[in-house]
């Protein structure tokens, strides 16, 4: 069970607070009428699916209610960071400890 | 019956015998034994019979890695397990235990046949033997080889016991109590981190219980334990657990630990867990295991009488038991002379020392001599004989590298050593690197993904005294990463019998290989040459060798067996061993009981049970429940002498000639309220809201993004800025997310705020002619006339002097109100009304009415008339889109191609033929029913019921096209036959003008 870092109550819980809520950063386009079906299909159902860095959402269900973002690493199952939902995506570099 | 007991010897108790039964014949041991220690004391190796060829087996080991040793243990009723290791069952006044896997008897066993049918079972057997011919799977594969091969029987009573769980977190956690784990604890302990110490034996001491000649500190390695044990005990920041085992090492240091709390209890008290399972956060993580000890690979190397020879020294130590009066020592490693030595000194008269290297310590080798021991180097063992007890060792010398000359050694019980492999579980669950160390010969923890240090033997530094010196510096780091200032202590030990050895492969033999029967793994009696078999049949990876073989799939989960099949299969393979790699532990570390993961969760307490504030009234008023999402709901309340059917069709006839009442408490409920609640409901619901009044209600029909119907209900606006949503009962807390996500990502510009009110409302609907005159007098504010109070009308009022929010709505398709009062006035209200309606022969109603009734009005049940793939359109709803509306959740995908294509499933009615059939919920239908199978399916029935009103059945189902077949007769083909229906395009049955519902 993994130890989960709210961004908003600034504590680190237990997975059993938090609920996973699929991909992070797709936002819903502003006016869906004006995709095409091709378009409207990716935003729905394409997903990245990486081995490795993941931006994903989860949400401090048991907790504060609050969504946020998290980035996740899926060959070792481990968090890197999570922010609060709006912010942008942080630097993997940097996360990973690959930074110069 | 000779025993095998020394006096005066072990930590079991001389004083106190204990008695026990063995397949109903009795038996005595001591308090302080195991089932094994018991059983060896009177002269029994036999205890068991292995899964596939039912050979005879003895106890192999002294712990949790014993493969062969299995019973099934008895207390009373309810209580009785399969599969339990006689090392670790210790022994208590009473204990039944019944061997496994043999018909008739443990000595004479039939299934023995098997032995000598070996051909049919070699490696690979699950996939050739049963392959064909087809009817065998069911006339012999199944019946007779499953049931021939197998270990004990599952329970079949109720598990009368129970199970705890705790959680704990701790500083520095501590797996294994023998000489490193002591010194990690004392270490950290000392420097007041907080410590949990845990071992899965009966007492903690490790090898030390078996190793009492050590000197540690100037004191017998007993006297030291007692003094270390008594210091811990002393230390209030240290917690030391026995008879617990780390079962999985998971994620962020959580360490899973089941407790044994009771099995070892003469008489438990009344009410204690049997077992509790701990999840412990530890900052810091100690794998203090140590080391298996390997069999040697070798023909007959599993007759009972052979053991593994740490396992004789911990019997003769711990147990007072000498396995044998003559053992014979087979051994690639300097542990077994020791072992061979205390037995010596024990009074014990070993037959050999054989040892397959051709150079020993001389300093062995004297001792031998003076102890008048015969050693035998550079030779190889090539058989034992004997049918139930091992009677004679077959020696050979080697010559240039083969197999020479045998000879016959006699013997009562055989000591071998295949040298040692740290117990690597744990570390492996961690996805842990595990790296060759080819000196060594064996593998050693590598990258570390978690905070922990791996301690003594268990990366593979023998001896005592490395044991305490790597454990001391393990736990003082340890506490120190965990915020502790720590210093590790030091020992001064002497009489450390530190030995070495070499790994091998299976020993060389001088007879055909083929027809050796040298195991591997013992409990599902895998041989080396399985093992090589399966390479030549093409596994490469030994992942493949493992499941072709079955090879460390037992319940030790390849702790005996896992390294020496390696070393066969890189032989085979003509590869390195860290080329070749070895198998992934998983957890559980060793088998545990469903009743300690299940814990707190099972009867009532198996999940939560949600009730209304009427529910004790349904209870109280003989109601049948049923349950749905998590709440249990009154299904029906049947009078004396009826049954379901009867009840139910005499609660719809209530409601709808005169008035009916019925708990609809368990409604979802969101309270929608902001100055923007109605740009935040438009763009949810695909119903327009702008226009509703604030006084009127609405059917509200939610999608998701993809356009398919995930939730409807009935939707009321208090005020401008505040809206009443309803939601399915099972959907409520779906619909929350669902809102609080839109609102918190997609929109947070939006002032909206959503509040679940599900719990804070009783709701009791009224339904039927009758409603409004009952209701009226408890309604003093409000006319409730029709044109007044019409239907989706709602109002802030009392109701019988509570504040109410009452509606007028209807899912019966009769005149109705659903009148929501705090959920503490629920049950009062409910009396009040249930009391006034009596003039009114109210009728109280379950979820069984409220289905038939909906159905005759065509109504949906989100999730049962549609699943997830149901448009609006498929469901007959466009009606509740509000086209004008630029955009809602899920309007784009209305367009997709897909969603407007032809041959979607549409909800349609289906009247069967015959009016008293009713149709099976989820029946496929089909076009015709005599098409050759597999049919075409075009669709199912969603909702089928007997309706009283009607005088016939009536169902909703969802089929192709379904509103274009509108008078076709479909098919619903069932085992004793086709029912044939015939499809209508409305799903309105009753009352299709609304005329009762308008009263």
């Amino acid at each position: 069970m993994l130890l989960i870092h709210c961004p908003y109550c600034d504590e680190t819980l237990p997975e059993l607070e938090f609920a996973y809520a699929g991909e992070a950063h797709i936002a819903r386009p502003a006016d869906p009428s004006k995709l095409s079906d091709e378009e409207w299909r990716d935003f729905l159902f394409i997903r990245t699916n990486p081995k490795g860095v993941h931006f994903e959402r989860w949400r401090h269900i048991n907790g504060c209610g609050r969504f946020f973002n998290a980035v996740r690493e899926t060959v070792g199952d481990k968090f890197l960071s999570t922010y609060e939902a709006g912010e942008p995506r942080p630097d993997v570099a940097t996360l990973t400890g690959e930074a110069k | 019956m000779t025993s095998y007991r020394l006096p005066n010897r072990g930590r079991v108790d001389h004083a106190r015998p204990v008695k026990f039964t063995v397949d109903g014949k009795s038996y005595q041991g001591l308090a302080g034994d195991t089932l094994a220690s018991a059983l060896l004391a009177n002269g029994v190796h036999l205890m068991g019979r292995s899964f596939k060829y039912h050979r005879p087996r003895g106890v192999v080991s002294a712990g949790s890695d014993e493969p062969n040793a299995l019973f099934g243990t008895r207390r009373g009723p309810g209580r009785f397990e399969p599969n339990t290791r006689a090392t670790l069952q210790e022994l208590r006044a009473g204990l039944e235990a019944t061997s496994q896997n043999r018909w008739p008897s443990l000595a004479f066993d039939m299934g023995a046949i098997n032995d000598n049918l070996g051909s049919l079972f070699s490696a690979g057997f699950y996939y050739k033997t049963f392959m064909w011919p087809r009817a065998f799977w069911d006339r012999v594969y199944e019946p007779v080889i499953r049931n021939a091969a197998g270990l004990g029987v599952s329970p079949t009573e109720h598990d009368a016991d129970t199970y705890a769980s705790r959680f704990a977190h701790t500083d520095v956690l501590i797996v294994g109590s023998g000489p490193a784990g002591l010194a990690a604890a004392l270490a950290a302990g000392r420097a007041g981190a907080s410590v949990m110490l845990v071992d899965e034996n009966a007492e903690p001491g490790g090898t030390l219980l078996s190793e009492p000649s050590v000197v540690i500190d100037g004191k017998p390695a007993w006297d030291w334990l007692a003094q270390a044990l008594a210091e811990l005990a002393g230390l209030p920041n240290v917690t030391v657990m026995t008879r617990t085992t780390a079962i999985g090492y998971y994620h962020q240091n959580l360490v899973g630990l089941c407790q044994r709390l009771t099995d070892h209890l003469d008489t438990p008290p009344e009410g204690a867990p049997r077992e509790r399972m701990w999840k412990v956060r530890a900052k810091e993580v100690v794998l203090a295991q140590g080391a298996l000890e390997k069999p040697l690979v070798f023909d007959g190397n599993d007759r009972p009488g052979v053991i593994l020879a740490g396992a004789a020294q911990t019997y003769l130590h711990r147990y007072g038991v000498k396995v044998g009066d003559r053992p014979a020592i087979v051994t690639a490693h300097d542990s077994a002379w020791y072992a061979a030595f205390d037995l010596a000194e024990a009074g014990a008269k070993p037959a050999v020392i054989v040892d397959v290297r051709a150079s020993v310590d001389p300093a062995l080798t004297d001792r031998a001599r003076a102890l008048g021991i015969e050693t035998l180097t550079g030779r190889t063992v090539t058989g034992t004989s004997g049918r139930l007890r091992v009677k004679s060792l077959r020696v050979n010398r080697m010559e240039n590298g083969k197999a020479g000359a045998p000879r016959d050694v006699a013997c009562d019980a055989v000591l071998m050593c295949g040298g040692w492999t740290p117990c690597l579980h744990l570390f492996s669950h961690t996805q842990g690197k595990l790296a060759w160390n080819e000196a060594a010969q064996c593998y050693l923890p590598g990258t570390k993904t978690e905070a922990v240090q791996i301690a003594g033997a268990g990366r593979g530094l023998w001896g005592i005294a490395a044991a305490l010196e790597d454990g001391a510096k393990a736990g003082a780091l340890a506490a120190k990463d965990a915020g502790s200032e720590a210093e590790a202590p030091a020992f001064t030990v002497s009489a450390d019998r530190i030995g070495s050895g070499v790994t091998l492969r299976e020993l060389p033999t001088d007879r055909d290989p083929g027809k050796a029967k040298a195991f591997i793994d013992f409990q599902n009696d895998v041989t080396a040459k399985d093992i090589r078999l399966a390479v030549r049949e093409g596994m490469r990876s030994i992942e493949h060798v493992k499941r072709y073989t079955t090879n460390g799939m037992a319940t030790d989960q390849g702790k005996m067996s896992n390294v020496n099949g390696l070393m066969i299969a890189a032989d085979a393979l003509g590869k390195a061993p860290p080329q070749v790699g070895l198998t992934t532990f998983r957890p559980p570390y060793s088998p545990t009981t469903f009743g300690a993961f299940a814990g707190y969760h099972k009867d009532a307490t198996f999940e939560v049970t949600r009730k209304t504030p009427i529910d004790p009234w349904a209870e109280a008023n003989g109601a049948v429940f049923e349950p749905v999402a998590l709440w249990r709901r009154a299904w029906y309340f049947p009078k004396p002498g009826e049954d379901m059917h009867a009840a139910v069709s005499r609660e719809c006839r209530g409601a709808r000639a005169s008035v009916g009442i019925f708990d609809a408490s368990t409604l979802g409920k969101i309270e929608v309220v902001g100055p923007d609640a109605v740009t935040f409901m438009e763009r949810m619901y695909t119903n327009p809201w702008a226009k509703l009044g604030v006084g009127r209600c609405r059917y509200g029909l939610l999608l998701g993004e993809d356009g398919f119907i995930r939730d409807d209900g009935v939707i009321g606006r208090l005020a401008e800025d505040r809206f009443h949503v309803t939601t399915t009962t099972g959907g409520a807390a779906r619909v929350l997310n669902m809102m609080e996500d839109y609102l918190q990502t997609e929109w947070p510009d939006l002032q909206v705020w959503l509040t679940s009110t599900t719990e804070q409302w009783a709701t009791i609907a009224l339904q039927g002619p009758n409603a409004r005159l009952l209701l009226a007098p408890f309604v003093p504010d409000v006319d409730l006339s029709a044109e007044a109070f019409p239907h989706m009308a709602v109002i802030e009022t009392t109701v019988a002097g509570f504040p109410a929010r009452l509606f007028r709505v209807s899912f019966t398709g009769e005149l109705g109100f659903e009148i929501n009062v705090p959920a503490r006035h629920g049950r009062a209200l409910w009396e009040t009304l249930f009391e006034a309606g009596k003039a009114y022969d109210i009728t109280p109603y379950g979820t069984e009415a409220m289905h038939v009734m909906r159905a005759e009005k065509g109504y949906i049940i989100v999730g049962q008339d549609t699943d997830g793939t149901l448009t609006p359109d498929d469901a007959n709803l466009n009606w509740a889109i509000g086209k004008a509306k630029p955009d809602f959740v899920g309007k784009r995908s209305l367009t997709r191609p897909d969603m407007v294509a032809k041959g979607r499933k549409q909800l349609v009615g289906l009247l069967t033929d015959d009016p008293k059939v009713v149709l099976e919920e989820g029946a496929q239908i089909v076009a015709d029913p005599s098409q050759p199978r597999p049919m075409t399916m075009l669709g199912h029935v969603t909702s089928s019921y007997w309706s009283d009103a009607l005088g016939r059945s009536i169902a909703m189902a969802v089929v192709v096209d379904g509103r274009d077949r509108d008078g076709e007769t479909l098919h619903v083909p069932m085992p004793d036959g086709s029912i044939p229906a015939k499809v209508v395009k409305g799903t309105v049955f009753l009352d299709p003008e609304n005329s009762r519902l308008s009263a």
